[in-house]
């Protein structure tokens, strides 16, 4: 009789699984050993620690990293991570920006309606287009946070000093780079914000037409800083161009360079800072 | 029970001080990476990108407005020529940030977060980034409306406000109407300001100059005058009127 009675779970021993978080292993184990998983995975990992200094150095992505590292460079509070979401969010404008570059081309009677084109008939166009531009936006404010974060921290002293340098560079191309892009959809928007920020160029010092020391040099509206810029003396279809390959070849070339400098520099200047 | 939940505790202060980047970074990253992309993901599906009408050369926008991270510069051509605004504030923005590491000798505060130890250096940068860098975006994307002019939120952007041009140059102001000695007059402020400044900062830092070094201290307190010189220029110009401190053919500070 007693042994037909069926099993009535037991509740506190259950509350007492989930309490001291038994109940994760239980599951992992049901999992792990069901033949679903066994039949995909070959064999199980084994948390030594050689297998951990094993992960990174044998992975050609993750080996980036120093093997060990010093527990109060974990800390978010610390890095705030921002220099690792600045470079997430420069990796999802490649991404994002690719897939852009297939509909998009930098004419001028075509530039505007490929951006309409994407928006309304491309599928997930609109999306494409929305993630590489919100992208851009926040990587310019993350790249600003790190920069404080380092300055804060006084990261950028010794041994870190050139480090922080080539960071200025990053910054620098950063902001070019969403610059060059605010041109590339050619609405009014686009046109005038880089006609207002070209304008400056004309007041270059010597080498502008309209700036200082300009009639000793004997440049014109047609021939100067500005015109080498945008290929000619406005806001036209040649500087359309211009940008674009600006945009997609040449800042994003350097800005790469100097990402994978930035991070080789870390590893040698001994890593994160911290207290020492 | 108790104990239970004691005892990681106890290990968590045993770990070495040196930990394995796997897992331990590389989950967080793993984390840090997940939440980014689905912040984006949610923003790129609730907000579209801007898209106006197609470019018109012949139809220029009142306001015209740079990219936003750039409006702190475009709102710093009310105050300065063009060529000091656009082009030379720039620069020395960018070659003074790269010179930090090599002017600040403090050897404090190096890897972590400190105020005390290092005041002056705290107090330049929050300056620089948070009031000229960042309020002043701010202010270019919120305040500024057609003509540049200011207006709060809750005015109207009537494109023909009308803003008196009261503004008179320094020498002007100080009597002076004879272009040459306006000049002369407007470049002594100039030099007076920076030769007083770099003199006065030298002499409270005497003591500092052997180990610091000249050049260091140099170009230090150039840069501050420069910056805090950007600062009085736009008090001058809202509060005294004042438009140019020295004017030549060439050149106008
Ligand atoms: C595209 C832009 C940039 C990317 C992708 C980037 C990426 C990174 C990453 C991933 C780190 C590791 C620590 C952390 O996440 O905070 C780091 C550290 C560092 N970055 Fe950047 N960074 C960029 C721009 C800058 C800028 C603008 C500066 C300064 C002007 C800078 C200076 C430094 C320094 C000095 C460190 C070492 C910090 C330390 O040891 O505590 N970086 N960067």
């Amino acid at each position: 009789m007693a042994n037909k009675a069926p099993q009535i779970p037991n509740i506190a021993e259950f509350i007492h699984k989930i309490k001291s978080g038994e109940i994760f292993s239980d599951i992992a184990k049901e999992i792990t050993e069901s033949q679903l998983w066994t039949s995909a995975f070959r064999h199980g990992y084994a948390d030594t620690p050689r297998n951990r200094v094993l992960q990174i150095a044998s992975n050609v992505w993750l080996h980036l990293h120093p093997v060990k590292m010093h527990r109060h460079a974990l800390r978010i509070k610390f890095t705030w991570c921002m220099g690792g979401i600045t470079f997430l969010l420069f990796l999802s404008t490649v991404v994002t920006g690719v897939i852009l570059m297939f509909y998009y081309r930098p004419v001028g009677e075509y530039a505007y309606y490929d951006m309409k084109y994407l928006q309304y008939d491309v599928p997930f166009g609109m999306l494409m287009r929305n993630m590489h531009r919100w992208a851009a936006h926040a990587m310019v404010i993350t790249v600003w946070l790190h920069m404080f974060r380092v300055f804060l921290t006084g990261s950028y002293k010794p041994p870190r000093e050139f480090n922080w340098v080539i960071g200025v560079f990053l910054v620098t191309f950063t902001l070019l780079l969403s610059f060059t892009g605010y041109l590339l959809p050619w609405d009014q928007l686009a046109m005038w914000a880089v006609t207002v920020g070209t304008n400056m160029a004309r007041a270059t010092p010597f080498l502008g037409n309209e700036g200082p020391f300009a009639e000793y040099v004997g440049v014109t509206p047609r021939y100067d800083a500005r015109s080498l810029l945008i290929g000619g003396s406005l806001v036209g279809p040649p500087a359309l161009l211009r940008f674009y390959v600006l945009h997609c070849i040449f800042i994003p070339l350097i800005a790469g360079a100097l990402m994978i400098v930035h991070f080789w520099r870390i590893r040698k200047d001994g890593g994160i800072s911290g207290p020492l | 029970m108790a104990q239970a939940a004691a005892a990681p505790k106890k290990k968590v202060e045993g770990v070495p001080e040196k930990l394995h980047v796997w897992p331990y970074l590389v989950r967080l990253e793993f984390l840090c990476a997940l939440v980014t992309i689905i912040a984006l993901t949610v923003w790129s599906i609730v907000i579209d990108a801007p898209l106006e009408e197609a470019a018109n050369p012949t139809k220029t926008p009142n306001p015209s407005k740079a990219p936003w991270y750039f409006l702190g510069l475009q709102d710093i051509l009310v105050y300065f020529d063009p060529w000091f605004a656009g082009v030379v504030a720039p620069v020395l923005i960018i070659v003074g940030l790269m010179l930090i590491p090599y002017l600040d000798v403090n050897p404090k505060g190096n890897g972590y977060y400190t105020y005390h130890e290092r005041k002056v250096a705290i107090w330049v940068y929050c300056f620089g980034f948070l009031v000229l860098w960042i309020a002043l975006i701010i202010m270019g994307v919120f305040l500024r409306g057609p003509g540049w002019n200011l207006f709060m939120p809750w005015q109207y952007w009537d494109p023909h406000k009308v803003v008196a041009l009261v503004s008179v140059d320094l020498p002007y102001a100080f009597g002076f109407r004879d272009y040459t000695w306006s000049a002369i007059f407007g470049g002594g402020v100039l030099l007076a300001y920076f030769g007083i400044g770099t003199g006065a900062y030298f002499f409270m830092e005497r003591k500092a100059l052997k180990s610091v070094g000249f050049l260091r201290m140099l170009l230090k307190i150039q840069l501050a005058l420069i910056m805090m010189g950007i600062v009085i220029k736009i008090v001058l110009r809202i509060g005294f009127n004042i438009k140019y401190i020295m004017v030549t053919p060439w050149i106008s500070v």
